[in-house]
């Protein structure tokens, strides 16, 4: 035994010898991701500490309630269920619409008979893609001002209402303008899943009387059903991890009821605010953070145990 | 379809399903392509004829004014010129930082490969949070400069696992084994073998890595406090969306408030176009890249 691992250390020494260059590659990133991503790591130690400027992050004192003063005060306070359910509503809802769209629009243009017209929609599903959040959020603005914008202008003369100054309608806009920019590059996996389905089993049923809508049923959705479960499945495990960007650029006066999610508000009570809480803000983030990496590990384990797919 | 080669007749359903779909893709197309086209004939249109809503589909009276205003308003041309910088920086970092951690790691005799891939996949998992990485920026010193937006996320575990699927599988084994047998070390292995082999990959990283950086406001609007700094994204959010239009800076005489009340009404829908349109020049180079990297990437790592 213990002459196996003298064995085994002489030939990973031998390994650095010979491999000396690899590691001194790896020395650049790795440094690189603990200095930006674990040192931080390390700052969420200010979630339990009321933070002072001048003192520091160790010089600051212990929060009350045995350090856990911030996370009480973020349980009882009555942002709490509001953010929490507003960012459940927006992921889950985002979820749910845009697998079926992706999954639609990939059948659509997997029956597509001629190629030219399949390849013009694909690539002009792309493009909203591309365009930034900045720009996303003032289009939804510009088209749907009630007095000036076409869409607007529309909803207005249906419902007599403001679309944009409607919070119930938040999560509408939100959740379809997301389908808007992304369902052309959701589509994409589901294409390349389709067109991994052997021709033959399509040939097969042609010949034994299936219609294309039979032959969906049948080949095309069994086809990518082990994708869409390990996606739907990993795609619940960041359901807290709404990222700062778009609900900020589309939040005003008249949604913030409905708008306001996790992440927005612990930026607000910190970098945003005029009296900055910094170990509220670090405390909020991290409950994010903490059932963020629970949800993420339980899909994993889910997806794992009932495809046999995961990624650790 | 390949199936459609074999000569059977479509049924009735068939024929039937086929119109639908095809009229249902061209609403789709429909749907995708009217904003864009909406905004443009918007940014056509005169100010009143935008102020009182008359613009459905076509420019309505015809003028060039918003645009003549964007290209006086310097703040445009100076966010322009900053997103450009920082988005090669931050390219060209990442993209260096990235290949020097996927390639060590596709090798399969790494020895210690575990405990640092765990490294790079934990940081998906878990991070700090927006304060204690924004603390680091300010005791870095780096706060209100380039290098608070250019290094923080130079490294992307992601990006990283991509490439490293991709060395994985695109670079032979064989050529690495007779390369060390001849003596060639493993940087020039990296930078004379595996680099000119892996142009896909490396144009699907510039391309995410440009995009992410190149459409980000959140990070620069924390980041930076000078005005002169901000990119062309944060300059966008604050004629887009917070209204602020600054004719003191468009070199407009200051008399003609009126005027400037509908021009920056114009000018608003010109700045998407204008912002846009390096992207779309760019975008039938780029579209097949970004094809390509979801399929790379769609492989787990």
């Amino acid at each position: 035994m213990s002459q196996g691992n003298a064995i085994l250390k002489r030939s990973k020494r031998k390994y650095f010898v010979t491999h000396w260059e690899l590691y001194l590659m790896l020395l650049f990133p790795v440094t690189f991701i603990i200095i930006f991503n674990y040192v931080p790591m390390g700052g969420v130690i200010l979630a339990f500490k009321n933070f002072a400027l001048r003192k520091g992050i160790f010089g600051s004192p212990w929060a009350d309630e045995y350090g856990m003063g911030n996370f009480i005060r973020f349980f009882t306070n009555y942002n709490f269920v509001s953010t929490l359910r507003n960012t459940l509503v927006l992921s889950v809802y985002s979820i749910l619409v845009n697998m079926p769209c992706a999954i639609l629009l990939a059948l659509g243009l997997n029956y597509v008979r001629r190629e030219a017209f399949k390849k013009t929609v694909q690539m002009v599903s792309y493009f909203p893609y591309f365009i930034s959040t900045i720009v996303l959020a003032s289009m939804i603005n510009m088209l749907f001002n009630t007095r000036t914008g076409a869409l607007g202008q529309l909803y207005f003369s249906l419902t007599q209402s403001n679309i944009l100054a409607d919070a119930g309608q938040f999560a509408n806009l939100y959740v379809w303008s997301g389908v808007w920019q992304g369902v052309g590059f959701g589509a994409i996996i589901y294409l390349a899943a389709l067109s991994s389905v052997d021709p033959q089993l399509h040939e097969a049923a042609i010949i034994d009387g299936a219609n294309v809508l039979h032959r969906i049923w049948h080949i095309d959705l069994p086809a990518i059903i082990p994708m869409v479960t390990i996606l739907l499945i990993l795609n619940m495990g960041s359901v807290l991890n709404i990222g700062y960007e778009k609900v900020l650029a589309m939040q005003n006066q008249n949604n913030i009821n409905m708008s306001e999610v996790i992440s927005t508000y612990s930026y607000k009570v910190s970098l945003a605010a005029s009296i900055p809480d910094f170990s509220y803000g670090t405390a909020i983030g991290l409950f994010q953070s903490v059932v963020g990496f629970i949800l993420v590990l339980t899909a994993n384990k889910t997806a794992n145990k009932l495809t046999g797919v995961g990624f650790w | 379809m390949k199936s459609n080669a074999i000569a059977v007749k479509p049924s009735r359903t068939d024929r039937i399903v086929y119109i639908v779909n095809d009229a249902l893709l061209v609403l789709f197309l429909i749907v995708v392509f009217y904003p864009f086209f909406y905004i443009l004939s918007c940014s056509f249109s005169s100010g009143t004829a935008l102020n009182s809503g008359r613009v459905v589909l076509f420019p309505v009276e015809f003028t060039l004014d918003g645009y003549v205003a964007i290209f006086q308003y310097r703040d445009i041309w100076t966010g322009f010129a900053n997103s450009f910088l920082y988005t090669v920086a931050y390219t060209a970092i990442g993209l260096i930082l990235t290949i020097l951690a996927a390639y060590p790691l596709s090798q399969p005799g790494l020895v210690g490969k575990k405990p640092l891939m765990f490294l790079f996949l934990f940081t998906m998992l878990f991070n700090g949070g927006l304060i204690p990485n924004y603390l680091l920026v300010v005791k870095l010193g780096i706060l209100d400069s380039i290098w608070a937006l250019v290094l923080p996320s130079a490294v992307s575990a992601y990006n990283m696992i991509v490439a490293r699927t991709y060395f994985m599988s695109s670079i032979p084994r064989e050529l690495h084994e007779s390369a060390e047998l001849d003596g060639c070390g493993e940087f020039r292995f990296l930078f004379s073998i595996v680099i000119p082999l892996s142009k896909a990959i490396i144009a699907v990283l510039v391309l995410w890595l440009a995009m992410w950086q190149w459409n980000s406001y959140f990070n620069p609007m924390i980041y930076l406090n000078n005005k002169s700094k901000y990119p062309l994204q944060l300059v966008l959010r604050e004629i887009l969306l917070m209204a602020d239009v600054d004719f003191t800076k468009a070199a407009t005489n200051p008399d003609m408030f009126i005027r400037n009340q509908q021009l920056s009404a114009i000018l608003r829908y010109g700045t998407i176009i204008i912002s846009s349109l390096p992207l779309m020049l760019l975008y039938p180079f780029i579209q097949k890249y970004f094809v390509k990297g979801v399929m790379i990437g769609s492989v787990k790592g």
